[in-house]
């Protein structure tokens, strides 16, 4: 069955969402990235929409309860990458997403997830940016 | 009946028979009639004089004269679509533009009135035809020309859309848009979505709208600016609103608009040090005032 | 109005989810071809995405026409969904935000018609649902 890749990258999970979802491929990815947070306990999820080229109601609504999800699982969301197009649809169609966490790129969402949850992604002796450094 | 098949011919065979002389007559006509000197050099009208008299006869030998939308007549009416538009494209005005059928009826009514000297009766025919024919074309010229003019205003004001909402880099990761005038739909369309491109393509995270320059705001350009912070923090980056000055704050509350918790300031210093604070950066003094 | 000019039509079925994403493509393709700004686009596509999931999921199915439109020296791109689904009773609860029979956040209608310039409606309880919506350069 088709599926998008959910790559992990030290306590946090990155998705790059590159194709056009039809409804049930995005229920999976739903399902697949709680079942991923709570077997890896991961402390953030970035999940890349920049290839994205609309975000519907039903996109918006997988994005605010994986979001909103993985809080209860002990991990931040962020999203990176909304296309400037797609922000403005989506505010005029409704939806503003509140409480989820947005980042321009990964990298800053990346920097975001590890300010909030204090997660790593570099082993702890090459860089004393982290604050909290346990593997 | 007046004109018809006999009003036809006799047009048909002065136009022929007078080519030359109402070719001259009606360039001088024209010259004549252009107040601003040089707008239209005398050879390029010959020209287009010269091609308009050929496809006339044509189309009035082949053709039915109380129909034009017939085909024989679809080359004279694209010759004058093209006279038309590109006139419009040269600024030329509205009667300059209808002079070039309209100052035909001289030399050709002279024409007519040669070859029907004692003929009263075919005169009046040949001339009512004429008048009839020539009126349609040049009311087909207004219809390019206005054509020609409205697609040129709908381009310049896409232009100065885009050049009354100039995006400025204020420092690292910092943008301002200072907007000034009146906010509009389409405008502030237009203002969101290059604000929201810069953001993109500068990787900034910080975004201040100054709106010092704006004389009024009411609820749909609250509602507009609202929009574009909400659709900033959709993509990741901290929009700020600066020069609210203190008429516009009574109107938004008075309007009951809710700014929630988007960040205003005052002044447009304000909202920077507030961007470079969340930068993490600050302005030293590097010498002591002097 | 007497001037407009359909440029071209398709019509495409609306029987699985991948139909779904198939109408939005080709929606989105026709629109670009008409010369639509981004933003417009996106708003089209996305409110196409809406309207075609609804003939789906409420409607069990049906049929999307998109037409690509000159209205003088305007360009734009009208899409119409229809089904033989069981209709909407209350057009006008069914148009407000946040109101949901089924599955989704409520703005489906609500929001295909702020995303279009041009958007009308016709149900009819038992005999199914028709939504015009269009979109000008």
């Amino acid at each position: 069955m088709e599926r998008i890749p959910i790559l992990r990258m030290g306590d946090f999970l990155l998705v790059t969402i590159q194709v056009d979802m039809h409804d049930r491929l995005a229920m999976t990815l739903q399902d697949d990235l709680t079942t991923r947070i709570s077997k890896t306990g991961a402390t953030g999820v970035l999940i890349d929409i920049s290839a994205l080229e609309i975000v519907d109601s039903f996109i918006g609504r997988m994005i605010s309860n994986i979001s909103a999800m993985s809080r209860v699982l002990d991990a931040q969301t962020v999203i990176v990458g909304m296309q400037p197009a797609v922000a403005i649809t989506l505010v005029e169609l409704g939806l503003t997403l509140p409480g989820v966490k947005t980042a321009l790129d990964v990298e800053k969402g990346m920097q975001m997830l590890r300010v909030i949850g204090g997660g790593s992604v570099v082993p702890p002796e090459s860089d004393g940016d982290d604050d909290r450094q346990e593997y | 009946m007046i004109g018809g098949e006999a009003g036809k011919m006799a047009l048909y065979q002065a136009v022929l028979d007078n080519e030359k002389a109402l070719l001259d007559e009606w360039v001088k006509e024209q010259i004549g009639a252009f107040s601003r000197q040089g707008a239209i050099r005398e050879t390029e009208l010959r020209q287009q004089c010269e091609t308009f008299l050929r496809l006339f006869v044509q189309a009035i030998r082949d053709g039915n004269t109380t129909d034009l939308r017939t085909p024989e007549w679809e080359a004279v009416l694209r010759f004058l679509s093209d006279v038309s538009s590109s006139r419009g494209e040269q600024g030329f005005s509205p009667s300059e533009t209808a002079t070039f059928v309209f100052s035909f009826k001289r030399p050709l009514f002279t024409a007519l009135g040669k070859a029907h000297q004692d003929d009263g009766k075919a005169l009046a025919d040949a001339v009512w035809e004429a008048t009839a024919i020539l009126d349609r074309l040049g009311l087909h010229t207004m219809d390019v020309y206005l054509k020609t003019r409205e697609t040129i205003i709908a381009r310049q004001q896409e232009d100065m859309l885009e050049l009354s909402t100039p995006v400025v880099s204020l420092a690292e990761g910092i943008l301002a848009l200072p907007v000034i005038g009146t906010l509009d739909s389409a405008r502030t369309q237009v203002v969101m979505e290059s604000l929201l491109q810069r953001i993109v393509e500068t990787g900034s995270t910080q975004a201040i709208i100054d709106i010092t320059g704006v004389p009024t705001v009411d609820t749909l350009v609250a509602q507009h600016l609202l929009k574009t912070v909400t659709a900033a923090r959709l993509m990741g980056a901290d929009c700020l609103i600066s020069g609210i000055r203190p008429q516009i704050a009574q109107t938004i509350v008075h309007l009951g608009v809710e700014l929630g918790n988007v960040t205003t300031k005052a002044t447009l210093a304000s909202a920077f040090a507030v961007a470079l604070d969340r930068q993490g950066m600050k302005i030293v003094r590097s010498k002591p005032q002097a | 109005m007497a001037t407009m000019i359909v440029r071209s039509t398709e019509t495409l079925p609306i029987r699985a989810e991948a139909d779904v994403v198939m109408v939005r493509q080709k929606a989105r393709a026709v629109a670009t071809e008409a010369g639509l700004g981004l933003v417009d686009v996106t708003k089209l596509v996305t409110a196409t995405s809406e309207l075609a999931r609804n003939a789906l999921i409420y409607g069990g199915g049906g049929t999307a026409l998109i037409e690509s439109l000159q209205d003088g020296i305007r360009k734009g791109v009208r899409l119409t969904f229809e089904d033989q689904g069981p209709g909407i009773p209350d057009i006008e609860k069914a148009m407000t935000d946040g109101y949901t029979s089924g599955s989704g956040m409520g703005l489906g209608l609500s929001g295909a018609k702020r995303l279009s310039n041009d958007f009308s409606i016709h149900s009819v309880v038992g005999q199914g649902t028709r939504v015009m919506i269009a979109r000008w350069k």
